[in-house]
């Protein structure tokens, strides 16, 4: 007969390696939904014990108690506690403790131990106790708590095979040593005589350094220091923008000379007509002018996940606190804002952290006005276009200043709306309590990054491969047909739909320097930002013919105006060109009403903020 | 053989300036001027380790009004706003 799935489940205090340990038991590749920030999803894995049996293991997102008072901690909280529909409550609770901070973790833990579900401690981070002088009487430590205790090192899989000999132990006793389930919230003399309980047994059988890390105390000195920890964030910020126009250079001129041999190759090698035009014009200069932006995205997402793993989030969040506060954000805010310059989506669904339901609306309504990874490609294509490749000031360079301009206007936007919508919308309010634990910093893991960025990267080509793809032969056709009447004038385009569909938008668009191809490539663009890029490039592709193909760049320079480019490029700041990041707006606050607002907001503020750049601009001779 | 007594009269964490260390006397939640309720702020504290006799030490200072504090509460470093931190009395 065969054994029944084992449930496991990993619940431990925020960063005490859950997660680590969790990839360590099922093997990296089911990271796919952990965005940065937080464990957000459920996340499942499976695996089988050295005596054959099956197991699932969920990872659960960091909690210090079962009360749930945010949206994160109330699916760890239900699933212990077999609440949430579909789900059986789990067999074997894996309870993760850092070892070299136990005292929380363990008052966790009696708490736990009143839901009557089997559980085990794993004292993960061993070699960091180990190196700092705790020590650790494990058996006196399991008897003390009437648990079994492991100790383990996640990153190194170290203990695991102990791990998993415990489980298969704990899964074959006879009888399944689940008893009621006791648990009740707890009243605040409850906790704190829970605590002590803790602290005594801790007493018993753990001794501790006097001194704490001195690493961690040595960095945070400088990093916390009220104005040289400023000037470090702002530092840290810049050097990633640059990064993102300087370093990927190279690799992206690759990338893009790549795309062009191979147009190259098709026009060379098929008969001229459709088939050509597609595959040329439609599918390589398309898609291409898209994936030709993955070094950009790989670099600013390598710099999240290190600040990431390194511990730095939650310093900057603390340096963030009031400056935020004054804008009517919470400290935590921080977070899911600085993931949303990579996407967002993780961002949105990051603001699950913030347990006050005010500060997370307001988060998620400004979230989209960071500058996203999206957005890259249509800047980059614009700047470098229109703007000279000028040093300035010695070693600043003059596009990448023009980018970290529109990352800056980005950035203030969406403090100034946060502001209004504290004012006028949320007024009785009083702000939320900021209360997070700044962790010891460790170095980050080479693999657990890899794997990260290699997951975003595949998600970014997966959706060149699929949504940017169809848009790109729908855009195709619109531009390909109907085709010029014999005798016609002019290139064949102006006969096209896309030309009537561009023509009857322009008037709306042509206050803001919009001719009729840019009205063309904005309605796909609605669907996904970076659709945009492909969308001229084959406009103009199809408009200019062959020698247009490859240096998209240059025909912008040649026929629009710096006016044109400058009013784009801030209605690219605002515009809500995401059908994604409105969904996910949509899901995560329950509701149309605040997907509609978002929308429309950030519609009107991209209408009128290019209105004026262009009137600004064209009355300073830029017409 | 004089024995020194370390009287210390009792303060809200609060109100503590960077470099103090203390331990913790009680939880005053009234005093606090928390959006929270009372209970409520009382039960999160104790989450993160603000219990009777644990030792606190108060680490680094935000810029602007000197908020938030980071604060060692015996090996753990939590950062909070003074305005929560005014309900921990310590001496
Ligand atoms: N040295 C060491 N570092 C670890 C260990 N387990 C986790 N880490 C690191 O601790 C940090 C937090 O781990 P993570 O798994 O994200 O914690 P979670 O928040 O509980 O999911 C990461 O930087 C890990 O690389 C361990 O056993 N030893
Ligand atoms: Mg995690």
């Amino acid at each position: 007969m065969e054994a029944p799935l084992l449930h496991l489940a990993l619940v431990g205090t925020p960063n005490s390696g859950k997660t680590s340990l969790f990839n360590a038991l099922t093997g990296s590749r089911q990271k796919v939904a952990n965005y940065p920030g937080v464990t957000v999803e459920r996340k499942e894995g499976f695996f089988v014990t050295p005596a054959g049996r099956q197991v699932s293991v969920v990872d659960l997102p960091g909690t210090y108690s079962l009360r749930g008072r945010s949206p994160d901690e109330e699916i760890t909280r239900d699933m212990v506690l077999g609440r949430t529909a579909g789900e059986a409550a789990p067999d074997l609770i894996l309870c993760v403790a850092d070892a070299t901070n136990l005292r929380l973790t363990i008052r966790l833990l009696l708490e736990l131990k009143d839901t009557g579900r089997p559980m085990m401690l794993v004292l993960n981070m061993f070699d960091i106790a180990a190196r700092r002088g705790v020590s650790v009487d494990v058996p006196k430590l399991s008897e003390a708590l009437g648990v079994p205790v492991v100790t383990s090192i996640a990153v190194r899989k170290g203990g695991i095979a102990e791990l998993l000999g415990r489980t298969d132990e704990i899964a074959a006793q006879e009888q399944t040593p689940v008893g009621p389930n006791r648990w009740q919230p707890l009243t605040a003399s409850q906790l704190r005589a829970m605590q002590a309980e803790a602290d005594r047994i801790i007493a018993s059988a753990v001794t501790l350094p006097a001194k704490p890390d001195t690493w961690t105390g040595r960095i945070d000195a400088v990093v916390l220091h009220p104005v040289a920890g400023l000037f470090i964030l702002a530092l840290i910020l810049f050097l990633m923008f640059q990064a993102v126009f300087a370093w990927a250079q190279p690799l992206m001129e690759l990338l893009s000379s790549g795309f062009d041999a191979l147009g190259q190759l098709v026009q060379d090698t098929l008969p001229e007509g459709l088939l050509q035009s597609f595959l040329q014009n439609g599918v390589i200069s398309g898609v291409g002018s898209v994936i030709v932006f993955l070094p950009q995205i790989i670099i600013i997402f390598l710099f999240i996940l290190l600040l990431e793993d390194f511990g730095y989030m939650a310093r900057a969040a603390f340096l963030m606190d009031r400056i935020m506060g004054g804008a009517g954000l919470h400290g935590r805010a921080f977070i899911p804002l600085l993931s949303s310059f990579a996407c967002a989506i993780p961002g949105i669904m990051a603001t699950r952290v913030i347990d006050n339901r005010r500060d997370r609306l307001t988060t998620i309504l400004i979230a989209p006005l960071m500058t996203c990874s999206a957005r890259i490609p249509v800047y980059t294509l614009i700047i470098s276009a229109f703007i000279p490749d000028r040093d300035v000031w010695g070693w600043f360079n003059l596009r990448g200043l023009v980018l970290f301009g529109l990352y800056a206007a980005g950035i203030s936007s969406a403090l100034g709306v946060s502001f209004l919508v504290k004012f006028f919308m949320l007024r009785d309010y009083a702000p939320a309590p900021f209360m997070l634990e700044l962790p010891d910093y460790k170095l980050p893991r080479l693999k657990s990054i890899a794997i990260g960025v290699y997951t975003r990267a595949k998600m970014f080509l997966q959706r060149a491969g699929t949504t940017i793809f169809s848009m790109m032969v729908l855009i195709w056709f619109l531009a390909s047909f109907p085709t010029a009447p014999a005798g016609a004038e002019g290139p064949a385009i102006n006969y096209s739909l896309a030309a009537i569909i561009g023509k009857a938008l322009e008037p709306l668009l042509a206050p803001l320097g919009f001719n009729w191809q840019i009205a063309v490539a904005l309605i796909p663009g609605m669907a996904a930002r970076e659709v945009a890029v492909a969308a001229l490039g084959t406009v103009y592709a199809i408009e200019g013919g062959k020698e247009a193909a490859d240096q998209i760049g240059h025909v912008l320079a040649t026929k629009w105006s710096l006016a044109t480019a400058l009013s784009l490029l801030v209605w690219y700041i605002f515009a809500p060109q995401c059908a994604s990041t409105l969904a996910v707006i949509r899901r995560e606050t329950g509701g149309w009403r605040w997907m509609a607002v978002t929308f429309v907001y950030m519609l009107a503020l991209a209408y009128l903020a290019s209105l004026a750049t262009y009137n600004m601009a064209v009355t300073l001779g830029a017409g | 053989m004089s024995e020194q007594t370390d009287i210390r009269t009792s303060q809200p964490l609060g109100l503590a300036k960077r470099g103090y260390s203390g331990v913790i006397q009680h939880l005053a939640v009234a005093e606090a001027m928390s959006a929270l309720a009372g209970h409520e702020l009382e039960s999160r504290l104790i989450e993160l380790g603000f219990v009777e006799g644990a030792r606190v030490e108060v680490l680094h200072e935000g810029i602007v009004g000197r908020d938030p504090i980071a604060v060692r509460v015996e090996n753990v470093t939590i950062a909070l706003r003074r305005r929560e931190a005014m309900a921990i009395i310590v001496a």
